[in-house]
């Protein structure tokens, strides 16, 4: 699996999905179309500062609240390459790895990083580099089981894999 | 080493012996549900998916609710969406406007949800049916699309909280309060990943609709699923809406929990969660030592408080008065069954001569869609279950969190007030 690299975008506790994607944007279920409205309440400037491949950093909870699967669509479909937090909320964590957005979880990251660092990620070693200062964190790993279905960029294509091999259509 | 009443579901859903917290299992589910807005995303994740058709077709619920009826025409599409995919797989529980209801209020209601189910459902709020001892629990679009199509889901198997419930709530104390003052207490990631497994002898002190508000928030402690002993009570509705076979489990004497609190019900107060967060409780008698904070709309429904227990409790406060000048107060009895009997009861007449409004079942201003948006700077006392910014409109309104008890009293008394 490839890096991530970018500039971080840095927020607090308990972002929610609310936040994340409105839902007064929920009568749409396009992934361009969400992509411009994410963050809106929480930061008005996210959507007109981000660059392809930059990277969310939040402290606990990130993504609490509702289930829609429409806040980790709009983040990825915005562009960012990674979330990285000190706790997600379940159901967020469960969504951005079955659509195949990568999240790592670690609270020294999340508390070593500040807005505007230029940030990389190894998937592969779960190594978090802040190459704005200099140091770097070793993040927690998927369980295997989890880390198949990344591999498989979404839980759907794990099932098909799945499927091939059970012989099933 | 025992096991809770969650994994004790859990480990008979997967087919296995025993299962510890931490586990990753493959559990067969007995039933997936989605509504209007997850429900969409789900059928097209499942279309690229190389399976032929649903698992079981009276083993899925779609429930049109969030923004129904169609708020606009883009919400009219995606209901569009969801009719056709019912049509196309013979979906058996899937509620037209007319049938339909708040999903959790619904589910139950009709049956689909009994003890010792495993239930997935693409709405954050499923957790709800733990009232009736199964598992559920809120997922998203893809899980939802791999549980249509496979009949199965992936858990991690939670550790638990227990929450020993003992004493009586004295009057106006509901479920609401009981379930906001633990949120107030453990935080809303106090349960993250966790079952928050509720016992002792002070459930016997809760109605089944109390019981369903519990289980239902706790989803806002970060919990994984909310679960209660099925007691006689539990059997008496599920003989009385169902006819599926249930199955009782029991949480071993030697489970281990992460942390255990006891919580006398009868020195409960009213508590309300002010903004921004679940967890920003405060007692009524905190708030009545505060100023005066003024209220522009009440809302009274959604899936947390849209019960007939709930609606009552509300009437009773607002029998014989009036709502204050310039409040709107919105009341939404939560499925077709609900409206009909506080229609019955004459519940609806004492809310519209109160100065109130009645809609049809809807989630709609729960979460900021339609039906009782606010405008910049407003206030709401809502009896629904979150008050994250801009949730009910504007990012600069606010949501009070309360049980329909302090909510009716608020929309008499223009604002926050002890019933």
């Amino acid at each position: 699996m490839e890096n991530a690299k970018g500039t971080v975008f840095k927020y607090g506790d308990n972002v929610d999905t609310d936040v994340i994607i409105p839902a007064r944007y929920l009568n749409s279920s396009d992934p361009a179309e969400l992509a411009t409205h994410c963050m809106e309440d929480i930061d008005a400037a996210f959507v007109k500062q981000v660059n392809k491949g930059d990277i969310i950093v939040a402290a606990k909870n990130f993504g609490c609240g509702s289930s829609r699967e429409h806040a980790p669509i709009a983040i990825k479909a915005a562009g960012v390459s990674c979330v990285i937090a000190e706790t997600f909320a379940r159901i967020f964590y469960r969504n951005a790895i079955n659509i195949g957005l990568p999240i790592v979880e670690c609270p020294e990251a999340a508390a070593g990083i500040e807005a505007g660092d230029t940030v990389e990620v190894d998937f592969d070693s779960g190594m978090i580099y802040n190459r704005t200062k200099g140091t770097e964190f070793r993040g927690q790993a998927f369980p295997p089981f989890m880390q198949k279905i990344i591999d498989a960029q979404g839980l759907v294509n794990y099932i098909n894999e799945n499927a091939a091999t059970n012989g099933t259509k | 080493m025992g096991m809770t009443m969650t994994q004790k579901i859990l480990a008979a859903a997967a087919g296995l012996e025993s299962v510890e917290a931490g586990q990753l299992i493959e559990a067969k589910l007995s039933l997936v549900l989605g509504n209007d807005i997850t429900s969409p995303v789900a059928i097209r994740e499942m279309d690229k998916m190389k399976t032929e058709g649903v698992f079981d077709k009276d083993r899925i619920a779609l429930v049109p609710d969030h923004f129904v009826p169609n708020k606009d025409i883009k919400s009219a599409e995606h209901c569009k969406c969801v009719r056709e995919f019912a049509k196309k797989h013979d979906i058996t529980n899937y509620f037209e406007v007319g049938q339909m209801g708040i999903e959790h209020a619904l589910l139950p209601e009709k049956g689909l949800t009994v003890a010792g189910d495993v239930i997935i459902g693409a709405d954050s709020h499923t957790c709800t049916y733990g009232a009736l001892g199964a598992f559920s629990t809120g997922v998203g679009s893809t899980d939802m699309a791999a549980g249509m199509a496979t009949g199965k889901a992936w858990f991690k198997v939670p550790s638990a909280i227990r929450f020993n419930l003992v004493g009586k709530p004295s009057e106006y104390i509901s479920g609401k309060d009981v379930i906001l003052h633990i949120i107030g207490m453990i935080g809303v990631d106090g349960a993250l990943y966790k079952s928050m497994e509720f016992v002792g002898d002070g459930i016997a002190n809760l109605s089944m609709d109390d019981r369903f508000t519990i289980a239902n928030m706790a989803i806002e402690a970060g919990g994984k699923n909310g679960i209660f002993p099925v007691d006689d009570l539990a059997i008496a509705y599920m003989k009385e809406h169902s006819d599926r076979e249930y199955r009782i489990f029991e949480a071993d004497e030697d489970a281990v929990y992460d942390e255990e609190y006891t919580i006398d019900l009868s020195t409960l107060k009213s508590t309300v969660s002010f903004p921004h967060l679940p967890e920003n409780t405060h007692t009524i008698d905190e708030i009545e030592a505060m100023d005066d904070i003024s209220i522009d709309q009440v809302v009274i429904g959604s899936c947390t408080n849209g019960r007939i227990d709930d609606l009552r409790a509300a009437a009773a406060i607002l029998k014989g008065k009036k709502v204050a000048e310039g409040m709107r107060l919105i009341v939404i009895p939560a499925t077709q069954a609900i409206y009909l009997q506080a229609m019955e009861e004459g519940i609806l007449k004492t809310f519209i001569e109160a100065g109130g409004i009645v809609s049809t079942p809807t989630c709609g201003p729960c979460l900021g869609g339609y039906m009782g948006i606010l405008a910049e700077g407003e206030r709401c006392v809502s009896t629904t279950n979150r008050n994250f910014v801009g949730r009910m409109g504007h990012v600069t309104s606010e949501i009070y969190l309360a049980s329909p008890c302090v909510a009716a009293a608020s929309a008499i008394a223009g604002k926050i007030a002890r019933p």
